[in-house]
Order: structure tokens, then C-alpha cells, then sequence
């Protein structure tokens, strides 16, 4: 179909839009109300001095300028690269893993499959409760099966160091969801492919390297995208944790502020500052930034990405 | 030429047993499947522990807890920590405030997701794809983007320390589930509806009662999937409840936590009461569970 500029509607094509109108209204209300105009609306906040009460106030550039200038945002920044730089490579790595090993027709596999999928559909602030206790230095786990192998305690949640290597690791929880998905992608290469390579001499590693690997690049893609996206966004665990620490009404971010991710710092400039113009900037930075993240992988992956020619 | 006979017999052997699953990967049977199952203990040994660790520590008494090295298994078990949990928190009141949400945004996707995905599946418009284009971009657009716009337009509202905010959107639909009910659309034949057209049912009727009841299976899926995502929802109700009686588990937990010192075990306890439902709801619609993963995975 050719997009004409000025569309010239048959009676059956106006018929039907009207009969299909009814039916997504509410999306495209619901998209004006709760998305678009929002997003519009927050990038006209970011060029004012608002409070949430009262008038918001014309402010220029000045938003962003201050932006540039905040040491407080570029850690926060920092901190959100940092972890999705770790935590998106390995969840596609640690999802496609499981994946395989799965893939070989055990007959229990239906409680591998709930042991790794489970956790991911469990709360996201009950798992950090359950870190808390799991990697605290004294009655946790981790820590007394580290000293079993000789591994001095780490402390995990109150080490600068380490604070974002947990969430590295209980984003990890989350893998099962993806690896259902590498599983059905395994599941849907064709055994002939399988079959052809064996019989030219191609061992295991050369055939997931040469089939496998290649055959489920969409997916690595789709989820590289999607993880990444909801990696610039974490903010819940780091807010559950720094809690604990928190004297009165102020959120702390964790050790050295360690754990101030740009969402967290987005939430501390809007509701703990009332600094709504400064946050809604911020908002917009981060939209800009999950595009052209977006974009730049999509770009990469044409090199690595293989699309069946059907 | 020179492939060994017994190779090939080999092989072929190989490929008739395959039949039942041709993705399967042929070749290094045992010792592969030996370290499959090696891998896969070791894996879901990581997986499960810490719900193990978290049901240890809410069993144990306060002195025990502390213990260093901490004991593996609860020696004295306290029960009575799950009636202390429920009992200094709010729990009723954050359990209730829970239900609700929950309720309400299941039923508000359960209503909209197939209503919209209908408009997006079983009626051909001009412009469809390209609008259903739009509905699956805003998929990577990041929510957090959104707060503080959003916070202050429900502010002006009034709704503002409300279910509203949390609830409403619910009733306009969500990209993901909206995929996924068009999906499902797409795959029901299209001539039961020019049949039911024909037999004089209008548009809705055809949706309501051709469709739907076939889509059930769909449905239950979106219901499954959005009342697990309300239950564990957290940044909505921190942004928008202000009253203490109006939390969820989510957040009530959280502040309850940092302002009244609660210890470990009867956090982990709490934790115990907030998952349970969840891990029940998968054994009981497992099936719904993963076909609503795969389902998902078409589009990757």
C-alpha cells in the first residue's frame, strides 16, 4: 500500500474506521491522556522553576544548564550506566545458559522451569527484602557459604563497591522470563540444520557458534533492547534498600551514594526537593537517553543480527 | 564419500529417535545430558535459595537469627513470628489496600486489552498498522519519564492520595497485553465473524459474543499477568498514596520498615505472605503462565 499524502477514503474503508473507532478508543485516549500529553507537558516544565504548588515559572535553559553542572547527576547517570552496562549483557547470557541446558529433553524439566521462572514474576521489593537478609555479612547466606570456600565476608550492601554488583545480581532473579523465550526460540530451529552440520563433521560448539547462535540473534536483540529500557529505569530495589537507612523523611542512596540511580535522583529532585522543573529536565534527558540507546543497539546489531529471508 | 558406514547408520539411528523433538541438538547424548542436569541442579539450587534462606529466617526466634554462623535450618521454629508479622504491621490494612488495586487493574485489563486489540486484529482500517506501529513503540518508552508530569496532572485532578491514578489507566489498555490479545485474534479464522455479520450481529456483538468466548484462554492469560504485575507494583503507589491507611504490601512494608525498626525475621515472614499467592497462582495456571511468556517471544 502507498501512503498517500491526502487520503481518499473508500466507502468500505470509512465504514470500517468508524466500526474500529469504538474499539480503540480507549487506547488512544488513554495514550493522549497518560503518554502524550504528559510528555509534552513535562518538556514544558523543564524550561520553568516549578514547585508543584503555585505557577510554574519561566526559567530558560536553565535546567538543563544546572544539569550539566551537578556533579549529583552525572553520578546518578554514572551509576545507571554502570549497572546496565553489567546487568543487561549478563541477563542475556545467563538467560540463554539456562535456555540451553534446558533444551535437552530431561523429563524433569517442568521444575527447572518453574525453579527459574518463578522468581522473576515474584515482587521486585519482596526479592530486595529477601537480599537484605540474604547478603547481610553476619546471618546471611552468602557470606557463610563465601567462608565455607575460604572467601573473607563481603559486605555486600554496605560497600560502596559492591551495592550495585547485588542489584547486578538480583536483577539475575529475572532471567527465568527471558529464558522461556530463548527456550520456545531453541525449540523452533529446525532439527535438519542440526542434522546437515553433524553430518559435514561440525562438532557442538561449532554448531551453536554456526546455527544456533545466529537463529536466535532476534530475540538477543529484542531483549538487549527491552533490558536495556527497563535498565535505565531501576529505581525500586535501590529505594528499598537505602530505606533501611534512612533517618526521617530524606532518602539516603546508599553508601557514597552508590546506589543513586538517575531515576532515583529524578524522584529525590520532584518529590523530596519540590523541584519539579529540574526533575521534569531530567525526565527528558532520560528519554532522550533510552532513544538513542535504543537506536545505537539497533544499529550495532545489524552486523550481528540475522533475519531469516522468507 | 568415505563417511564410515557405521556413522551414518549411526546417525540416521539418531535422527529417528529425534522425531519427537527435531530442535534438539543430536549428538554427545550422555555426557550432554549428564551436564545439562549437572548445570541445571546447580542453577536451580541458586534460584531457589533465597526463598529457602528467607523461610529459614522467618522462622527463627530474634537470638537465633543473629547466631553467627547462622544456623541452616530453623532449631527452635517460631511459628508465632507470621501472627507477630501480621500483628505490629498493618498488615490487614496493607493487604486489603493490596487486594483492591490489585481487583481493580485486573479488571480494568481484562475490560480494555481486548476490546482495543479487536479494533487492531479483526477489523482491516486504514492506517491499522501504522497506529498499531505507535502502540508497540510505547513499549521502550521508560514510565519513570512520565512521574512527574503525571503527579502532577492526578494532583490537579484530586486524585492525588486515591486508587485512581493507579486504577484508571488500567481501563485504557497496556501495549504488552494488547500484543498479546491481537495475537491470539489474528489467529481465530476470520469467517466466524463474516458468518455472525451475516446472521445480523453488529460489530460489538460479534465481539462480545463470537469472540470473546473463544478468546478465554487469552483473557485469562492477560488477567494472570496483570494481577501478578499489580500485586508486586511499587513505584505507582510510592508516587501517588500520601495516607498510611492507603498503602499496599509494597510500600507500607517499605516504610513500616524504616520507621519502626522492624526486625529481620518478621520482615522475611511478611515477605513469605507476600509471595505465597503468587507462587500458588503459577502452580495452579502454569500453563497460562507460559504460553503468556511465548506468546510474548513471537515478536522477538
Amino acid at each position: 500500500m502507498i501512503a498517500a499524502p491526502r487520503f481518499r477514503l473508500s466507502v468500505d474503508d470509512r465504514r470500517n474506521l468508524r466500526t474500529a473507532l469504538p474499539f480503540i478508543a480507549p487506547w488512544i485516549i488513554g495514550f493522549i491522556a497518560f503518554t502524550l500529553y504528559p510528555i509534552i507537558y513535562s518538556l514544558y516544565l523543564s524550561f520553568t522553576n516549578y514547585s508543584g504548588f503555585g505557577d510554574a515559572t519561566p526559567a530558560g535553559f536553565t535546567n538543563y544548564q544546572h544539569m550539566a553542572q551537578d556533579p549529583l547527576f552525572w553520578q546518578s547517570l554514572g551509576n545507571t550506566l554502570y549497572y546496565t552496562a553489567l546487568a543487561v549483557p549478563i541477563g542475556v547470557v545467563v538467560a540463554i545458559v539456562l535456555a540451553l541446558m534446558m533444551n535437552q529433553n530431561l523429563r524433569e524439566v517442568a521444575f527447572y522451569r518453574a525453579a527459574f521462572y518463578v522468581p522473576s514474576i515474584l515482587p521486585l521489593f519482596a526479592l530486595t527484602f529477601i537480599f537484605i537478609v540474604l547478603l547481610n555479612p553476619g546471618f546471611g547466606l552468602v557470606d557463610y557459604l563465601l567462608g565455607l570456600v575460604g572467601i573473607p565476608s563481603i559486605n555486600w550492601l554496605g560497600d560502596a563497591a559492591w551495592t550495585k554488583i547485588s542489584i547486578v545480581m538480583l536483577a539475575q532473579l529475572g532471567a527465568g522470563g527471558p529464558a522461556l523465550i530463548f527456550l520456545a526460540a531453541l525449540r523452533a530451529v529446525p532439527g535438519e540444520l542440526y542434522e546437515a552440520a553433524r553430518l559435514e563433521g561440525a562438532g557442538p560448539l561449532r554448531r551453536f557458534f554456526r546455527i544456533t547462535l545466529p537463529l536466535i540473534t532476534p530475540v538477543i536483540l529484542f531483549d538487549l533492547i527491552y533490558g536495556t529500557i527497563l535498565g535505565v529505569q531501576i529505581f525500586t530495589p535501590a529505594f528499598v534498600l537505602a530505606g533501611g537507612t534512612s533517618g526521617g523523611g530524606a532518602y539516603t542512596a546508599g553508601p557514597e551514594n552508590s546506589l543513586l540511580f538517575y531515576v532515583f535522583y529524578l524522584y529525590k529532585n520532584a518529590f523530596q526537593y519540590s523541584d519539579m522543573g529540574y526533575a521534569s529536565a531530567m525526565a527528558w534527558v532520560l528519554f532522550i537517553i533510552s532513544v538513542v540507546l535504543s537506536f545505537a543497539i539497533m544499529k550495532w546489531s545489524q552486523q550481528w543480527v540475522h533475519y531469516e529471508s522468507s | 564419500m568415505t563417511v564410515a558406514r557405521e556413522e551414518l547408520h549411526r546417525t540416521q539411528a539418531e535422527a529417528a529417535e529425534f522425531k519427537l523433538s527435531p530442535s534438539r541438538e543430536p549428538g554427545f547424548r550422555i555426557p550432554q545430558t549428564l551436564l545439562a542436569r549437572i548445570g541445571l541442579i546447580i542453577a536451580a539450587a541458586m534460584f531457589l535459595l533465597p526463598f529457602y534462606w528467607m523461610a529459614n529466617s522467618a522462622l527463627k526466634g530474634t537470638i537465633e537469627l543473629t547466631s553467627i554462623p547462622p544456623t541452616l535450618w530453623p532449631h527452635v521454629p517460631e511459628w508465632s513470628n507470621f501472627v507477630t508479622a501480621v500483628t505490629i504491621i498493618p498488615f490487614g490494612t496493607f493487604l486489603t489496600n493490596s487486594v483492591i488495586l490489585t481487583v481493580g487493574v485486573t479488571v480494568g485489563a481484562a475490560i480494555s486489552n481486548p476490546l482495543i486489540a479487536y479494533g487492531f486484529s479483526r477489523i482491516r482500517w486504514p492506517g491499522r498498522d501504522f497506529v498499531f506501529g505507535i502502540v508497540m513503540a510505547s513499549i521502550f518508552l521508560p514510565f519513570p519519564v512520565l512521574i512527574v508530569a503525571l503527579f502532577d496532572i492526578f494532583a490537579k485532578l484530586q486524585w492525588v492520595d486515591t486508587f485512581l491514578p493507579i486504577i484508571v489507566p488500567a481501563f485504557f489498555g497496556n501495549p504488552f497485553f494488547i500484543f498479546l490479545m491481537r495475537q491470539y485474534f489474528l489467529g481465530l479464522p476470520m469467517e466466524i465473524s463474516e458468518q455472525a455479520r451475516i446472521d445480523g450481529a453488529n460489530e460489538f456483538q460479534v465481539f462480545l459474543f463470537v469472540i470473546m468466548p473463544l478468546a478465554k484462554p487469552a483473557i485469562a492469560v492477560v488477567i494472570i499477568f496483570a494481577a501478578v504485575q499489580a500485586w508486586g507494583e511499587f513505584l505507582t503507589p510510592l508516587l501517588f498514596l500520601q495516607d498510611e491507611t492507603k498503602y499496599p504490601l509494597s510500600i507500607g512494608l517499605q516504610f513500616y520498615r524504616q520507621s519502626h525498626d522492624v526486625s529481620y525475621n518478621l520482615l522475611m515472614a511478611a515477605s513469605t505472605l507476600i509471595v505465597i499467592p503468587i507462587i500458588a497462582l503459577f502452580l495452579v495456571f502454569q500453563r497460562f503462565f507460559i504460553q503468556g511468556v511465548t506468546a510474548g517471544s513471537l515478536k522477538g
